[in-house]
């Protein structure tokens, strides 16, 4: 029995990498520290990410796997789901064990899981690309919140950089705890921790046209539709409930306006 | 908030919603000059309607006023219905103000006729190049083409659209002569033969220049209604196959009739041909996906595809005889024509077993459909059955056998039967 313990970061995982092959002692586990729980039999060896070894692990793994491979791997690691660590590393673990490359070998337990993973991801990327509403407030800055089922805010920024080139926006991961800003020049994360009732912006800090178009855009999706052609199954496939809360169009429809004349 | 926009947008969506393309793949168009948008690379449906249509683009009209009376239209001269027209201000303020919330990859316009072709043009290439020019916009834009517009009209969307399509709408000059009696074929045809012709050079012409104009990078396209006319799904497909061959259409659109109209022209039907129109997109994604001749889906003796199963099983129970395929050692093609076996699991399959010989298991892994699949494959010379069903066995077995296909609507539908009965 062997538990490593790192510090969460993907640097981390790779130093764990390196320390198991250092002591030939493959973990039966790997767990994040403040997580860990103390067990009863075998050995918990904690590691100290460290620069140096990093590198080499990643150097390693650069000589036998093409970029998306590498990229795969990554995303497994933002998957963030229970036993991600140990996929990784099996992962790893059969790279250097074979000569040549293992990427495409579906029929590995590990490669083709690492496989079914970054496609979760590429989904749940793709899906805060087309289901982030961003809101305008006075202060002319298109603010959004997300809470997606895994951590893809890295994956998304660069799209959205690439689009809103010439407007202010903020991008919020509310159960992560961190944003991303685009200040017309650059994009940082920050680190947020927001009290509970601040994490809503209030209604009268958005921009007065924002209602506007939200209501537009509640009219344009009501009218796009054909009756006729109703098919439940399908749209909820196409939109599970569980992202119903980023959408306007999803949200209940304000009274309508009386006619003026 | 402004009433008489809304009104407008009501009515104009409401006019546009039966063209079924939208589609925002295909650009190219990248934001360099730190404006706004960005459409490189993949489609992004943004939201999905009631009936499970993406919504990717605004799809409006720029009016709904129109000369024309093409009886399976809604925005027909002799329809009584209301009618309104945007300014092209109203257009280029709801395309980015919808673009900035990420509401929409793009714009896609259309518009009745009103005064004639070149006129109505005009003014859609007028909002297309504001949107460029003035707005520094970056994201897709799909103009729709007027028939019978001038080259000149034509050439100049093409330098702002990404998109540019021509709706053929009825799939025989026959049908066009009875039910859109001031269209022709000539006169569809030819703006489409002109946009191939202009791509065809843009294309030539970045070759030599790099700095040449791009013509709507993301192609042509066009629309056929299936079921407000006679023709069969033989007919429907081969003009389809002709306009992939001789004009190199990015996409042909179906689209199911929806009867909206009670114009005496038209057959009487209470539903859309919702079935139908998804088995005709099927066999349009085998020709062009999977390696499929137009011949080997329909032909004369056998018009219709088949409303219970899917064309591809279709073809296979038809072709018994180049079954089985063994999975370690066919040919990619081969393998994709298996039932149950999409170009993806085809990839992986054929990438894996460089490794490793593979069996029933890791098909299943890998994302085959093995309840279709497991009839038509061997995996290292084993089959999944000793015994040998005929074709319509088969088809029983694979329908209503263990873990039926039956796709939902086709539940729908004959759940709807039912209560008719």
């Amino acid at each position: 029995m062997c538990l490593y313990t790192y510090d969460g970061t993907f640097e981390g995982l790779l130093t764990v990498v390196f320390e198991a092959y250092e002591r030939k002692a493959w973990p039966t586990a790997i767990e994040q520290e403040q997580l860990a729980q103390p067990i009863m039999f075998g050995q918990t060896i904690a590691v100290a990410t460290d620069e140096e070894k990093v590198s080499r692990v990643w150097k390693g793994l650069q000589k036998k796997l093409s970029v998306s491979a590498l990229k795969a791997l990554y995303h497994t690691y933002l998957w963030e789901q229970p036993g991600f660590e140990m996929l990784i590393f099996s992962y790893i673990k059969l790279v250097f064990s074979t000569d040549q490359n293992i990427e495409d070998n579906y029929a590995a337990p590990c490669v083709l899981q690492v496989q079914q993973v970054a496609k979760q991801m590429f989904r749940e990327k793709h899906r805060m690309e087309a289901f982030v509403r961003f809101q305008k407030t006075e202060d002319n800055l298109y603010y959004a919140t997300i809470s997606p089922d895994f951590n893809v805010l890295p994956l998304i920024i660069q799209h959205f950089e690439k689009r809103y080139a010439d407007q202010r926006w903020a991008i919020y991961d509310t159960q992560r705890k961190y944003g991303a800003y685009y200040d017309l020049h650059t994009v940082s994360l920050i680190n947020l921790e927001l009290p509970q009732q601040q994490r809503t912006v209030p209604a009268n800090a958005f921009s007065e046209e924002e209602d506007k178009y939200k209501q537009l855009w509640q009219v344009y999706f009501d009218h796009v539709n054909i009756p006729e052609r109703k098919n439940p199954k399908l749209h909820l496939r196409h939109v599970p409930k569980r992202y119903w809360k980023y959408l306007s169009e999803k949200q209940p429809r304000a009274l309508t306006a009386k006619p003026t004349n | 908030m402004d009433s008489r926009i809304t009104e407008k947008l009501k009515i104009l969506a409401d006019a546009a919603k039966y063209d079924v393309s939208c589609s925002s793949s295909g650009g190219k168009r990248k934001n360099e000059n730190k404006g706004l948008g960005n459409a490189e690379g993949m489609g992004i449906c943004h939201s999905y309607t009631e009936d499970g249509r993406c919504v990717s683009l605004l799809k409006i009209l720029l009016t709904n006023h129109c000369i024309f009376d093409c009886a399976y239209c809604v925005t027909r001269k002799s329809n009584d219905i209301k009618r309104a027209a945007f300014t092209v201000q109203e257009v280029v303020d709801l395309t980015i103000n919808f673009y900035r919330r990420n509401y929409i990859e793009g714009l896609f316009l259309s518009s009745g006729i009103f005064k004639n072709a070149d006129y109505t043009m005009e003014r859609l290439v007028r909002i297309a190049k504001k949107l460029r020019q003035e707005e520094k916009f970056n994201g897709y834009i799909h103009l729709k083409t007027i028939p019978g517009a001038s080259d000149e009209l034509i050439k100049e969307a093409g330098l702002y659209a990404d998109r540019l399509s021509v709706n053929i709408e009825l799939p025989s000059e026959m049908s066009l002569q009875q039910l859109a009696p001031e269209k022709n074929y000539a006169e569809i045809l030819q703006p489409m033969g002109s946009i191939k012709n202009q791509l065809i050079q843009a294309k030539e012409e970045k070759v030599l220049f790099k700095s040449a104009p791009a013509f709507a990078p993301a192609g042509q396209s066009t629309q056929l209604i299936v079921g407000a006319s006679a023709e069969n799904d033989h007919q429907i497909l081969q003009l389809s196959n002709q306009l992939y061959k001789d004009y190199s259409l990015k996409r042909v659109y179906y689209s199911g009739y929806v009867p909206i109209s009670s114009d005496n022209r038209l057959p009487i039907i209470t539903e859309p041909p919702i079935i139908r129109e998804n088995r005709i997109y099927q066999a349009d994604w085998l020709m062009r996906f999977y390696g499929f001749n137009v011949q080997e889906i329909v032909d004369e003796q056998n018009p219709h595809l088949d409303l219970d199963i899917d064309p591809k099983l279709g073809w296979a129970l038809r072709n018994r005889h180049m079954f089985p395929v063994e999975m370690n050692t066919a040919d990619y093609e081969m393998i994709l024509r298996v039932p149950g076996i999409g170009v993806k699991s085809a990839k992986k399959i054929v990438s894996a077993r460089r490794f490793t010989p593979l069996n029933f298991e890791n098909l299943r892994q890998m994302g085959v459909v093995l309840k279709r699949a497991k009839y038509f494959i061997t995996c290292q010379t084993k089959s999944m059955y000793r015994q040998d069903f005929d074709s319509h066995t088969l088809k029983n077995r694979i329908l209503f056998g263990d873990g039926s296909v039956r796709s939902t609507l086709l539940t729908q539908q004959l759940d709807l039967f039912k209560n008719a009965g």
